[in-house]
């Protein structure tokens, strides 16, 4: 099986667009990673650096509110509290938004799934309310200009994150042994980013690392800090563990300094069992639930061989006759199902920048949750579920249903079903979806089978 | 195979198995037993020194005197207490014995108070979320009932229900799905799923549960009923376990009006189990759980904020009610939690592990080792009827 433009499409990117023609090879499909498509800029996501100030005006308007209160400023502190918390839930909406129209008028779709599938193995969740506008613009800062870069920078910046600081509490973390500790600060060792770190970021749950090494990258780790008052992370040695820490046999400089943290995220990204799980995610994610054993080889060792290179993990993929299998083993997630019919229906910037973000919300965000995927809201941090039958329950799939049978019909004039089968899906549209197309009693319900059609659903 | 992996295994499992009842019943054991549970999760924080209210103490009444003002209008429920006036449409249940509370509990969650890692703890079932969240205790009940079905247990409700989530077999459903297919529209899709079984297993099985309700009968009832009915149809049926939430107790404001309308949704909706559930209500147990209780004082504005002990409320003919539970702490200054919230005298996790082991049989080991690692269940407080 060799490259195929409509696979490239369906099964890397996002599904067949009536308006973008698919990348006409592997090197295409590549080249496309590598810098931001013009559908960024029109549909922004600011990132976190310029997002967090709106986080900041929260905090301090809730504190603000409280001190207000029974005073004769408690009504206009409220009403500006009331109106930062508006501006914060717009925002969010806006960013879903903008989510759906890079995918729907990328002519790069791999490389707007890829951020996807890094934002997931990088998962990160909103604390509490303040922090609900923040999950898109980590992604846009941390991950998006990354991903295909060598692993290791893609790693230290998302692990090191304010966001994923937060999200896996690293911040109260101090060394028992530290200086902070000694004056009597309180707290003490949290283990919860470092495991997550050894399990679900490098060398993987069943991996070759032990309790020990867990408990010795949280005191290695111990210094990084995000103060929520300031606008990024830091490193503050009178909280790091005095001595040097062991992880992986290897032994790291007892300097109390970034430096040290950073040689430790190296040196776990590039570890043999980083590469074959990180690998295998990948190829299990793109290629088939069960990848065949010497695509996840060809990929790991490609990975050894280039410390990590992302882009010729990627290569080592696409090269790879089974991502060109004919038999489609994955299925879309509600978000890329979701996107991949706005594509297919043509419906982007022109029909959703206009709406207001209650619409946005209510006809792309709410019908998220029902398919069992709410918009950045995971269970934990190992991010969404693979297996493809979690996506196909029967209350899921009837969520699907019932969202392709009205929604589409209320964001833009639905085209004949019959010339949208091929838009959708090409050749690969079977005789029976065809007949389908032709044969539904209006125009609303002959799109809305297709969309909710198992040939739509797979890829 | 570690965690995860199994965990998304058996969620394979799971999920094809809820997908196909109906296309292999008879290789599944049998449903386990006649007893029923459902777990109510009342989101938002139920303020129970207001819910079951502590009447007796001079100290509520001072600490509460805007909220208090009714304190003589609920039913006298024995031992100091006073149910909620908007609960009197239940006080027949409570003189049945069919109605009870505990009271002055809380799960392990302490000091945060914030709602999310308060229900994720609540629905967890952990003794921390350190660990990081997994599944729900439900989910490990399912798992050590032998011979489990998919159809066994179910999350109602567009919430997400972590309580539920996990390896372990589970069906999930929203009464107010549905399809939105015409007859033609459904035909079409049944052929176009009919070569692919997982699809085309969870279009049966979905054409199936949107159909088990009449349109007529749901026609004319709330949300909450809805949640109710669709409960019911399914416990007189295969299954045995149901769960879903109901949203409003975050009264920081105007806590009369506010409570007032989340309790009498509580109320229709208990209501609503009973009548659906017919003659298995006699051996049906449900609990309604909250992720924490509320500040002792009431604040400036007419309601309490979050705090740390409350109450758990129990309905069903299983259940051995007519009683407030309690290791009662006392309201006075220094027998508060950090001195402004009802102390939590014992782990809700106990109590409902004794229910868990009545219900379903489960024993200590099980219970305090897989449905809540960790738990010391201590003393049977003989919830069951």
């Amino acid at each position: 099986m060799a490259y195929d433009p409509l696979l490239a499409e369906i099964r890397f990117g996002f599904g067949l667009s009536p308006l973008a023609p698919p990348p006409s090879g592997a090197a295409e499909l590549l080249e496309g990673i590598h810098r931001p498509d013009v559908v960024e800029h029109l549909a922004p996501i600011p990132p976190f650096s310029e997002a967090v100030t709106l986080f900041h005006d929260l905090r301090d308007l809730r504190r603000a509110d409280r001190e207000a209160r029974g005073t004769s400023r408690e009504e206009a502190v409220a009403a500006r509290l009331q109106a930062t918390s508006q501006e914060a839930v717009k925002l969010r909406r806006r960013n879903l938004g903008a989510a759906y129209i890079r995918a729907s008028e990328t002519r790069s779709g791999f490389r707007e799934r890829l951020v996807a599938f890094w934002a997931d193995h990088f998962t990160v969740r909103a604390k509490s309310f303040l922090f609900q506008h923040l999950v898109a613009p980590y992604v846009e800062e941390a991950i998006r200009p990354r991903i295909a870069m060598p692993y290791a920078r893609l790693l230290k910046e998302a692990v090191l994150h304010p966001m994923m600081l937060a999200y896996l509490d690293q911040t109260p973390s101090i060394g028992p042994n530290s200086r902070a500790a000694e004056e009597g600060g309180g707290g003490g060792l949290n283990e919860n980013l470092a495991r997550e770190l050894l399990e679900l970021h490098t060398i993987g749950a069943g991996g070759p690392y032990s309790q020990m090494d867990v408990r010795e990258l949280a005191e290695l780790l111990t210094g990084v800090v995000w103060y929520q008052d300031e606008p990024g992370r830091s490193y503050r040695p009178r909280r790091a563990e005095p001595g040097a820490e062991v992880v992986l046999g290897r032994t790291f400089s007892s300097e109390a300094e970034l430096r040290t943290v950073m040689e430790a995220l190296e040196f776990l990204a590039a570890h043999p069992a980083t590469a074959r799980h990180v690998s295998a995610k990948l190829a299990r994610s793109f290629v088939a639930e069960v990848p065949p054993a010497d695509l996840v080889d060809a990929m790991a060792s490609t990975w050894e061989e280039t410390g990590g290179d992302l882009a010729a993990v990627y290569a080592a993929m696409l090269a790879h006759p089974a991502a060109w299998g004919p038999e489609r083993t994955r299925i879309k997630p509600p978000f890329d199902f979701i996107a991949s019919s706005l594509r297919a229906l043509a419906i982007g910037r022109t029909e959703i920048t206009p709406l207001p973000e209650y619409r946005v919300w209510s006809k792309l965000g709410v019908p998220l949750r029902g398919m069992g995927q709410p918009w950045e809201s995971p269970v934990g941090p190992d991010g969404w579920p693979e297996a493809a039958a979690a996506w196909v329950t029967p209350q899921f799939y009837a969520a699907r249903i019932s969202w392709a049978m009205r929604t589409p019909a209320g964001l833009t004039e639905l085209p004949d079903p019959r010339a949208f089968a091929i838009t959708a899906l090409g050749p690969l549209a079977s005789p029976e979806l065809r007949f389908a197309a032709l044969a539904a009693e209006t125009r609303g319900e002959g799109i809305g089978v297709i969309l909710a059609s198992p040939d739509f659903q797979r890829r | 195979m570690d965690r995860r992996t199994f965990l998304r295994s058996s969620l394979a499992l799971g999920c094809s198995a809820a997908a196909s009842p109906l296309a292999t019943p008879m290789a599944f054991a049998e449903v386990p037993g006649d007893r029923r549970l459902v777990v109510i999760l009342l989101r938002g924080a139920m303020d129970g020194l207001d819910v079951i209210r502590p009447v007796a103490s001079p100290e509520w009444r001072a600490a509460r005197p805007s909220l208090a003002a009714d304190a003589g209008a609920g039913a006298d429920l024995g031992g100091g207490f006073a149910l909620h006036p908007a609960l009197g449409a239940l006080a027949p249940l409570w003189q049945a014995g069919q109605m009870g509370a505990v009271h002055a509990v809380s799960t392990p969650y302490r000091d945060k108070r914030s709602h999310f890692d308060g229900q994720d703890m609540l629905e967890a079932g952990l003794g921390s979320l350190e660990e990081g969240l997994r599944d729900g205790w439900l989910n490990r009940l399912v798992g050590q009932i032998p011979g489990a079905r998919a159809d066994l247990a179910y999350a109602i409700g567009r919430e997400r229900m972590l309580i539920l989530d996990g390896a372990a077999p589970h069906a999930s459903w929203s009464p107010e799905v549905s399809l939105l297919l015409t007859p033609q529209g459904q035909r079409l899709l049944e052929q176009l799923c009919e070569r692919d079984p997982l699809f085309g297993a969870a279009l049966e099985e979905a054409m199936a549960v949107a159909g088990s309700l009449p349109e007529a009968e749901l026609a004319g009832r709330a949300d909450h009923e809805r949640l109710a009915d669709f409960a019911a149809e399914r416990l007189t049926g295969a299954a045995r376990i149901a769960s879903f939430s109901l949203n409003g107790w975050d009264t920081h404001a105007r806590q009369d009006v506010a409570l007032k309308s989340a309790l009498s949704r509580l109320a229709e909706t208990v209501l609503a189990l009973r009548g659906g559930l017919g003659p298995a209500w006699e051996r049906t147990a449900v609990v309604c759980l909250t992720e924490f209780g509320r500040t002792f004082r009431e604040n400036g504005t007419g309601g309490t904020d979050h705090g740390t002990g409350g109450a758990a409320l129990l309905f069903g003919g299983a259940i051995r009610g007519g009683r407030v539970i309690s290791d009662w702490p006392g309201l006075g200054e220094g027998d508060l939690y950090a001195g402004r919230d009802l102390l939590p005298t014992r782990d809700v996790r106990a109590h409902l592990g004794w229910m868990l082991s009545g219900l379903f049989g489960l024993s200590r080991t099980a219970l305090e080792q897989v449905v809540f690692p960790g738990l010391d269940l201590g003393a049977d407080p003989g919830l069951l009827a």
